[in-house]
């Protein structure tokens, strides 16, 4: 009885330590104590020098959270009991978050930097007036392929990926909208459809793609085509930039048919408990030297029309990034669907995962 | 025995320990190369070491760990024990639902004990994050542990604690002097176990954590995702080393408290 | 009595709260649609699209062959282990990889067996040229067998070590051979363990999920797979609480099949 007692003591008290250890730990880092502004945002998706700067110029401790996709960052949100000042939600979530009263209204007063955005990308479908959301960096979805393994000419459209000569060498990106909106280009149908037939159409099409898919996966793409696994990758643009510096084989398309544009967005949440830094720190990022910053750190084209002109030419002449006029014309945002419409994409999604073999 | 067939069978075994060795061994290595990648040896370094010991997210996801195991396997051998305690004094058909409701969470796919802890937690509106992840720990430690006591508990002889009521002891004495020293040595590997399990979980605490809260199974997981990082190597080295004390340090106390090897006997769960 | 109650009481409260809630709950889930209204139509769904029930055939076909290799590459590692001495020192050895947390031996395949991988590198230098390694059937099938094997050899080992040698004994003098000795006494015997190795792999092969995604590339779906990522990616909750309801159904069954007196445990995915 003695030992049994002795042993739940000592383990109380060696968790006692862990946690006070854990404290002093995390004390070191955030010296300012009490007035902190939580961000919940992409991993590493903003400059950590930025994230100091900004602690230095206002004084706050930023608390720097992170999610990997926007569903999980949405089922955080509205499990309640969060309380992040500032969240990097894609547009269509932005609606989402909208519609279910998530997200509080901008006050336009309090971001007098907010002119520093190219008009081209304000007042866009998903949030009119930017009433709650102010674009944060863009991008497309395209194909990224190297160099060394096939033709570049053999992959500027979408249609190319079906060349039974790239069996078993492309790499698709584990997402169901993105992958049905390749497929739905193709075939001239739009990324937003809700036509069942269509997207039944698309995935008959996507089926006969099944002898090049290698794998479906998501962020472990960049390692792979990195390391010369495959060919071909269905991929982000700035997950494409990154690739892009380590392996100078590789190269990124965005194929002049069409593609998506999307939008990731600073927004603040109704639950937010520090809304005045909030307002600072998207300010913060409008500035257009960070803004620059931040772009030269993530790699993915900013919105920030100011800030473009800071950035090196070699960076915004690059076409893949950011696109010509006439390609521009044909990419397409995603919208919020309705739900049912979105387990349809899911269901078909997934038995296409399960014959991709 | 013929000897020829006993040499075919070393070599077979060889080969099987070859086999589940060199994936462990592999990581081992690479953590000691300069290089950055498992491609190829570079060299002798201890750099990974140091790069782990000044990451200061991970140290904290370590102290998380541990901090949720060794507290989630203490409150969970509390409960157990007593559980184990209820179920000795139970009978017939109450008896064998208890233990049958026991053994739910044993013999459940892990999937289905996330999701379902998944949706009680939101239910109860309860924060996903440290609290989602020891409850949760806790409830699939338990019924390991009434399987660890349970067995000292029938081995028991009720004349021992029949003696004690004889010379006057109240329940309490009983229990605390003599049911309780006899089965310590089932609540400590009760305990052990259940450190094990909790230190080892990825798929529950995969679905109910959340609010940045993370656990190192969690990590490594988002981490191997993001590519080849020998960190990684290095944690497992240390963690492979960690394991290594604990079963030996384990081996020794079953062996010091009954003749059957009971690290095997929980692997199989055997419940009697 | 007080004290009775009160060591009844948190033991009862677990079984209620995490024992019979979570699975009424998940029952509960499984009869609303992803707009959150009553239905029937997820088992609809399910029972009626031939993505959902190939899917289930799939995963258990695999579960089959994932158990099959298992057991192929198990009961001689555990027949020959009996024979040792030291065998439980060289049993302990089998095991010890199962604290290996399981993120890090699959992390481990991801290194072994890419492109540039120390297989392929292997496979060149003695002339085989490289191979598409990752992301294959096989190499699925291979890392969830290494993964399981411990756990397979552990009741088999133990049903053997239980068998009386005068059995074996008695066989040989009544002039059976080697042979027959195995297929008509030991096999027979040490059956319960190979029953309990089966159940103690089959349904944790049914529910994977990371390996599917890790190694697999996501082109294998389990009906882990599926709810992981009907909970956590789609958001379609009913959906994924029906796919585990099929789920625990499947483990009902597979745990009649092999015998329902054994208990099996001590093993997670």
């Amino acid at each position: 009885m003695k030992k049994l007692f002795a042993a739940t003591v000592g383990i109380l008290a060696l968790c006692l330590l862990l946690a006070f250890g854990d404290y002093a730990l995390n004390r070191q880092t955030n010296q300012s104590g009490r007035r902190t502004v939580t961000i919940y945002n992409w991993g590493d998706y903003v400059d950590p020098a930025l994230i100091s700067k900004f602690e230095q110029q206002t004084g706050y401790h930023v608390d720097y959270e992170t999610f990997d996709s926007n569903e999980s960052m949405l089922t955080k949100i509205r499990q309640g009991g969060t309380n992040y000042d500032l969240v990097i939600p894609s547009e269509y979530t932005v609606q989402r978050m909208k519609r279910e009263h998530l997200i509080a209204p901008l006050d336009h007063r309090k971001l007098p930097n907010l002119h520093y955005i190219d008009p081209q990308f304000m007042n866009r479908s998903f949030d009119p007036g930017n009433r709650y959301s102010v674009p944060y960096f863009w991008g497309t979805l395209g194909i990224i392929y190297n160099d060394q393994m096939v033709d570049g000419r053999d992959v500027q459209h979408w249609s190319q990926l079906w060349n039974p000569r790239l069996k078993n060498n492309v790499m698709l990106i584990d997402s169901a909208r993105d992958v049905f909106a390749m497929a739905l280009i193709t075939q001239g149908d739009s990324v937003n459809t809700t036509n069942y037939h269509q997207l039944r159409k698309a995935q008959r099409h996507l089926k006969q793609l099944t002898p090049n898919v290698k794998a479906i996966i998501a962020d472990e793409m960049k390692m792979y085509m990195e390391q010369n696994e495959a060919a071909v990758g269905v991929t982000y643009s700035g997950d494409a930039r990154e690739m892009m510096s380590v392996n100078h084989h590789l190269h990124y398309v965005v194929p002049s048919e069409g593609s998506n544009i999307w939008f990731d967005n600073m927004v603040i949440p109704k639950a937010a408990r520090n809304k005045a830094a909030a307002y600072q720190f998207i300010n913060f990022m409008l500035e257009p030297a960070n803004a620059a910053q931040n772009a030269r750190y993530v790699g993915y084209a900013t919105p920030n029309r100011k800030a473009k002109q800071l950035l090196p030419k070699r960076v915004t002449a690059d076409r893949a990034f950011y696109p010509p006029r006439t390609t521009m014309k044909h990419l397409q945002t995603y919208r919020d669907l309705p739900l049912h419409v979105l387990g349809e994409y899911n269901d078909l999604f997934l038995e296409f995962k399960m014959f991709a073999k | 025995m013929k000897k020829h067939h006993f040499t075919w069978g070393g070599l077979y075994l060889a080969l099987v320990f070859v086999i589940l060795y060199a994936p462990i061994l592999y990581l081992m290595i690479f953590s000691f190369s300069a290089g950055k990648t498992m491609e190829k040896y570079h060299g002798f370094s201890f750099q990974h070491y140091a790069d782990l010991f000044a990451d200061g997210r991970m140290i904290t996801i370590v102290i998380n760990t541990l901090i949720v195991a060794l507290l989630a396997s203490l409150i969970a051998t509390i409960i157990g024990t007593m559980g184990a305690l209820v179920i000795k004094d139970s009978r017939g058909t109450w008896r064998n639902s208890l233990l049958s409701l026991n053994n739910v969470l044993m013999v459940s796919p892990d999937v289905i004990i996330g999701a379902s802890f998944l949706i009680f937690f939101t239910v109860l509106g309860i924060r996903l994050g440290f609290m989602s992840v020891l409850l949760s720990h806790i409830a699939f430690c338990i019924p390991i542990v009434v399987l660890m006591v349970l067995p000292k508990l029938n081995e028991l002889s009720p004349t021992l604690v029949d003696a004690a009521y004889d010379l006057g002891a109240s329940r309490w004495q009983a229990l605390s002097r003599v049911v309780l020293p006899a089965i310590a040595p089932g609540i400590f590997a009760g305990y052990f176990m259940a450190l094990t399990y909790s230190l080892d979980d990825f798929a529950v605490t995969f679905f109910v954590t959340g609010n940045g809260f993370s656990t190192l199974s969690v990590e490594i997981y988002s981490r191997a995702r993001q590519g080849i990082n020998l960190e990684i190597n290095a944690l497992s080295t240390l963690m492979f080393f960690v394991s290594l004390l604990l079963v030996i340090g384990y081996y020794f106390i079953s062996k010091h408290s009954g003749r059957r090897n009971r690290i095997v006997a929980v692997k199989e769960g055997d419940a009697q | 009595m007080r004290q009775k109650v009160f060591f009844t009481i948190p033991y009862t409260l677990w079984i209620l709260l995490f024992v019979i809630a979570p699975l009424v709950l998940i029952f509960y889930q499984s009869f609303f649609n992803i707009d959150g209204q009553a239905t029937l139509g997820n088992y609809a769904t399910y029972l009626t699209s031939r993505v959902y029930l190939k899917m289930t055939l799939n995963s258990v076909w695999y579960a089959f062959l994932i158990t099959l290799v298992t057991l192929v590459i198990s009961y001689p590692t555990a027949y020959v282990l009996n024979r040792l001495p030291n065998k439980q020192f060289w049993l302990l050895l089998v095991i010890l990889p199962t604290w290996i947390n399981l993120l890090l031996k699959t992390y481990a395949f991801i290194g072994l067996f890419s492109q540039t991988g120390t297989v392929n590198q292997f496979l060149r230098f003695v002339g085989l040229g490289s191979h598409q390694l990752l992301f294959t059937d096989a190499s699925f099938m291979f890392v969830a067998a290494y993964i399981e094997i411990p756990f397979m050899v552990l009741p088999i080992f133990n049903s053997l070590a239980e068998i009386n040698p005068s059995l074996i004994n008695a066989s040989k003098d009544l002039g059976a051979s080697q042979w027959q000795t195995f297929t008509k006494v030991v096999w027979p015997l040490s059956l319960p363990g190979v029953k309990a190795g089966i159940q103690a792999v089959f349904i944790p092969s049914l529910s994977l999920f990371m390996i599917t995604r890790l190694i697999g590339g996501n082109r294998v779906i389990t009906l882990g797979t599926a709810i992981e990522e009907h909970f956590l990616t789609t958001q379609n909750w009913g959906m994924g609480s029906t796919i585990g309801v099929i789920l625990i159904l499947a483990m009902f069954i597979v745990m009649f099949i092999t015998g329902e007196g054994r208990q099996k445990g001590g093993h997670r995915e």
